[in-house]
């Protein structure tokens, strides 16, 4: 890094760089829901409403991923519990 | 058998119109057959930025209804014997561009021309949808701006997904990048997206770069396409942008600010 950069390197981060690196994360994000089934969301929505019926978890523990490859669709679900249950204690 | 082009951005105000009429305009000088169709039904603009608004009798609507055949909807381009002009309609309703309809008018267009450019409204609705259904290539008109290279990234997704070259399995469509109202300048200070950046982003072929120039809206007040003022900045990166889509190899130019003389600079000049 040379004596310019070192003083540069002090300085707030340019606006089109922020843009830049907002708009890498969002395409990114947009890309990988593309192509996925409509029925996606609301999928996600109830298995998080039936979890809720019996384990205290957040709105965001169950993430709902998607995948394609060329002959088969993978549906994979992760569910985070909570490291204490959270059941009603005697 | 003519080549489909479709104009398309997401967003609007981007540029199409005055992208689609330079193309025309470009293609049809260099004595390619060229006809260059509005789809945005409803909100017609094309016939003005082409100059020919008050010689719009039938437009595409009518045609697709068979109300009118190709010749009567067909305006010549005063300036350009090789140019037609099919305008939209100003009334009806998108839904009027039907799938069929639209396929039916393509082909015939098809067998006396060498080129087709559709002029696509803005957002991901019918129209646009239309507008790039049966093209070969797709021209994404972008801004170095947060929303609207998002929105192109939108639409390279729907053209890879729902066009006929898709749903046929043929080879996919050729997409290429226009970036439009590029200031360089700004560009230099880190205060709008370069180039590069949104090549990394959108990772297409980089047609050609329009910067902001006061031609386009002189251009569009006088109805002359801009590409016909070679004295502007505007209309030479759209003559450059013509060739690099006839696969000649041209130089960019206008990517970057031109350098102030030390003088000019000590006097802010």
């Amino acid at each position: 890094m040379g004596l310019l950069d070192y003083f540069r390197s002090n300085q707030p981060k340019s606006s089109a760089n922020v843009a830049k690196e907002r708009l890498q994360i969002l395409v990114a994000h947009d890309r990988a829901t593309r192509g996925q089934p409509s029925y996606l969301p609301q999928l996600q929505q109830e298995i998080l409403a039936v979890i809720r019926k019996y384990v205290d978890v957040d709105l965001d523990a169950v993430s709902v991923n998607y995948e394609q490859e060329d002959s088969r669709e993978i549906l994979e679900l992760n569910i985070v519990l909570p490291d204490v249950p959270s059941a009603p204690r005697i | 058998m003519a080549r489909i082009i479709v104009i398309t951005s997401g967003k609007g105000g981007v540029g199409k119109t005055t992208t689609s009429a330079a193309l025309a305009m470009g293609l049809a000088q260099r004595g390619k057959r060229t006809v260059v169709i509005d789809f945005d039904v409803g909100l017609r603009n094309l016939d003005l930025i082409m100059g020919c608004e008050r010689r719009v009798v039938y437009d595409f609507i009518n045609v697709i209804n068979q109300e009118a055949n190709l010749n009567q909807a067909l305006i010549r381009d005063k300036r350009c014997d090789h140019l037609y002009v099919l305008p939209a309609s100003q009334t009806r309703d998108k839904d009027a561009l039907t799938k069929e309809g639209v396929g039916r008018v393509l082909d015939e267009l098809s067998q006396s021309y060498d080129y087709i450019v559709c002029d696509s409204p803005a957002g991901i609705e019918h129209g646009a949808t239309m507008a790039m259904y049966y093209a070969d290539d797709a021209i994404v008109v972008t801004n170095p701006e947060v929303s609207s290279v998002r929105d192109s990234d939108r639409m390279l997704g729907i053209l890879s997904s729902r066009s006929r070259r898709a749903e046929n399995n043929d080879e996919p469509i050729r997409e290429y990048l226009l970036l439009t109202r590029y200031n360089a300048e700004r560009v230099d200070v880190g205060e709008m997206l370069s180039v590069e950046d949104v090549q990394e982003i959108l990772s297409l072929t980089l047609l050609g770069v329009v910067p902001e120039s006061k031609a386009v809206l002189t251009a569009s007040n006088n109805g002359i396409p801009v590409i016909l003022d070679r004295e502007s900045d505007a209309g030479q990166s759209y003559a450059d942008m013509v060739s690099r889509y006839l696969g000649e190899e041209v130089p960019h130019r206008f990517i970057h600010a031109e350098k102030k003389g030390f003088l000019s600079r000590l006097f802010r000049g």
